[in-house]
């Protein structure tokens, strides 16, 4: 069991895959690995290896004008997997809008995600069937919807026991960043969460910066130490640690599932890209600290892992590359091919029942629009 | 069967036979439970249905109805209350980004079946933030309902139909009317709560009223007749979407319209109406469409808000100013 941390220091970081690729026990969290095998371990270095291709492919689609903006992820792939591949599939995960290598592990489609980037879909995948919500650009809007959502589980659960809650039962995990921390729907979210034990554990990427600004603005302490002030257990875990990450996030679930309330976890990582497609991190950061940071980068570690206790070989990674290619190639096709819904499916979406006003307005617009076929009919 | 209840018990009652027949529904809200709510609109709904339908939350706008949005996706249906008009605004983001278009975003595959009530309106001498009437600013956002009730009956059965409409509604309640007591037939439904009604058929003019300000025009339409004057007073009951078809039937008739609200006068609801009355019966109207309604200023305060607040003798100003053109 994990304390809540008062003063969460570097030593506190939990951390079983250290950057130069060496695997160290941990008595609290080798508990939560004991299935991990060698094919569990290439699966997570092939998770991230495809989640950083479709990142970058998103990006280059974005570049030659196909996609409105996108959001990079790279740095944060072992953050993403670890925590994704902790869940189970009744879990519901509110994730933000960068949750790419999270919503890979909930097998949500690449393509169907850049339905939402290429400004053809308002959502873009639906939630319901991969129990992954729509991301949320309101930053930390979903903050209480995943409070409220635990709420939910636990009036389904009301009576279940311990035993049975931990088999069965299910929990949510809210995705949030150093950014959104600091929101007020965020902090509600926590109070109201602990008030009423909900099953939520909420995963925090702290990856240093909100968009520009440092995370020493959002927080004089390191982000885990608010949990003491919610009365919910905080670890603290090394972001580019997917074996870290994963036994953390398996120890909160299982926490929060078995009825004892809300986790905070803190994955300490680092973007180490730019903040969107619209953004310049040279105009804010030095690239000496970007240098410090390349060294940790989460696939290089694993990478030296497997290589070091030779679970894999060269063509394990020659034949990921070709993989992640044909993906990427894939959803490079798809988001091409997507069509463009008419304005009339908006008109729809707005409300659930019949509304006067939407009809009405429906038909003025397609009397409009029928004016210029007729018109184009009478040219001919 | 009818009974003679308050407004306020009429909300209680409906909110009663609600969580007494969808086990999904529940309440919450600040005060709600053990207290009843600071107007008691709530009041004995904890013992009879118990504290884990009957939430007592932490005081946070914006928790209450998001986390309110969170138990919608899970398949509940919510009502809370926000405890008034001028704590509305920590949980506008919630209100508008989120569960106004969670339909529209998921491309209709999710709904939010939440409603929102909101006691409102002033009248009642209190301090400020208490007396506010910020409908307009919900009615501009598409995906939210908003309706209002002005008497028991509408009260028992317009709580009940928002809770039963799959879109988000914001019940609107005229805090100084819940002592308003009226005969509630409990077996006959009240007219769809998203339409408009005549509540005094009347020939020469329209007023349109809604929510508090019913009884007045009631009243002014009682003091014009004194004048030889017609009136006919239209209950909006929907302030989102509007009855249009209702009004304009009126206005066909009458030829002239006033529309009263507590809220400003400047971008409020009235001035949606007359343009769209406008648009519909220009050829109709023997007069521009008027508005009594509310000052551009921070609701007054109280010891003056007599001379804020649309009362009768605004009403037949109006009324004057109407038939002089």
């Amino acid at each position: 069991m994990t304390r809540a941390a008062t003063e969460a220091t570097e030593s506190d970081l939990v951390q079983i895959l250290t950057p130069d690729g060496q695997r160290h026990s941990h008595e609290t969290y080798d508990a939560y690995l004991g299935d991990v095998d060698d094919e569990m371990l290439r699966g997570f270095y092939r998770d991230m290896a495809l989640t950083r291709r479709f990142d970058q492919e998103a990006t280059a689609l974005q570049r030659q004008g196909q996609l409105a903006l996108w959001v990079p992820l790279r740095g944060q792939e072992a953050a993403q997997i670890g925590s994704g591949r902790a869940t189970r599939p009744n879990d519901y995960i509110f994730p933000t809008y960068r949750e790419h290598g999270v919503a890979l592990t909930r097998d949500v489609s690449f393509s169907e995600m850049l339905r939402l980037f290429r400004g053809i879909s308002g959502g873009g995948w639906d939630p319901r069937e991969n129990n992954f919500h729509m991301y949320t650009m309101v930053l930390a809007a979903q903050m209480p919807h995943a409070a409220g959502y635990g709420m939910a589980l636990n009036m389904e659960q009301h009576g279940w026991d311990e035993e049975r809650r931990a088999a069965e039962g299910n929990a949510v995990v809210a995705y949030f960043g150093d950014g959104s921390s600091t929101e007020g729907e965020t902090h509600e979210s926590m109070v109201f969460a602990n008030s009423f034990n909900a099953p939520v554990v909420y995963f925090c990427q702290n990856n240093q910066y909100a968009i520009s600004v440092p995370f020493e603005v959002q927080s004089k302490v390191p982000l885990v130490n608010r949990a003491v002030g919610y009365g919910m257990p905080g670890v603290r875990v090394d972001g580019n640690d997917v074996l870290a990450v994963l036994a953390v996030t398996r120890w909160a679930l299982e926490h929060a599932r078995s009825g004892k309330g809300p986790v905070l976890i803190e994955a300490v990582t680092y973007r180490l890209g730019a903040h969107t497609t619209a953004d310049d991190p040279t105009k804010y950061r030095m690239s000496e600290e970007e240098k410090q940071w390349a060294p940790k980068d989460p696939l290089v570690r694993l990478e030296t892992y497997l290589r070091e206790n030779k679970l894999v070989d060269d063509a394990f990674f020659e034949q990921l590359v070709l993989d992640a290619d044909a993906m990427a190639a894939k959803v490079r096709e798809d988001a091409m091919a997507f069509p463009v819904p008419p304005l009339v499916k908006s008109f729809e979406q707005v409300y659930a029942e019949a509304h006067p006003l939407i009809q009405e307005e429906l038909a003025w617009h397609l009397e409009y629009e029928a004016g210029f076929a007729d018109a184009a009919e009478g040219e001919q | 069967m009818t009974t003679t209840m308050t407004l306020a018990k009429a909300i209680t009652s409906g909110l009663d036979k609600i969580l007494d027949t969808n086990d999904k529904s529940l309440l919450m809200g600040e005060d709600i439970g053990r207290l009843g709510g600071v107007y008691r609109v709530t009041d004995g709904l904890i013992d009879k249905h118990g504290s884990h339908r009957v939430i007592d939350s932490p005081l946070g706008e914006a928790g209450i109805v998001g986390t309110a949005v969170g138990m919608a996706l899970r398949g509940y249906s919510p009502i809370v209350e926000i405890q008034f008009d001028g704590f509305v605004f920590p949980a506008f983001n919630q209100i508008t980004t989120q569960l106004a278009k969670m339909h529209a975003r998921s491309e209709g595959r999710l709904t939010a079946p939440v409603v929102i009530r909101i006691p409102y309106g002033g009248g009642i001498g209190s301090i400020e933030h208490h007396s506010e009437s910020p409908e307009a600013l919900f009615a501009h956002t598409a995906g939210l309902r908003i309706i209002t009730p002005s008497n028991a009956h509408d009260a028992y059965w317009m709580i009940q139909q928002a809770a039963a409409c799959q879109d988000p509604v914001i019940v609107f309640e005229p805090k100084r009317r819940y002592w308003l007591k009226g005969e509630v037939d409990t077996e006959t439904p009240a007219l769809d709560a998203f339409k408009a009604q005549v509540v005094r058929p009347g020939t020469d003019a329209t007023i349109v009223a809604y929510g508090p300000l019913v009884p007045i025009a009631l009243a002014a339409a009682d003091a014009a007749l004194e004048d030889g004057r017609n009136i006919e007073v239209i209950d909006l009951r929907s302030i989102s979407p509007i009855d249009f078809d209702t009004i304009t039937e009126s206005v066909q008739k009458t030829g002239r319209l006033i529309v009263t609200h507590e809220a400003p006068t400047f971008g409020g609801i009235g001035g949606e109406i007359a343009a769209r009355i406008t648009e519909r019966a220009f050829l109709s109207l023997e007069a521009p469409v008027l508005r009594v309604g509310g000052f551009h200023m921070p609701y007054p305060i109280s010891k003056v808000e007599s001379q804020y607040l649309p009362d009768i003798d605004k009403l037949l100003e109006a009324l004057d100013r109407s038939f002089a053109y």
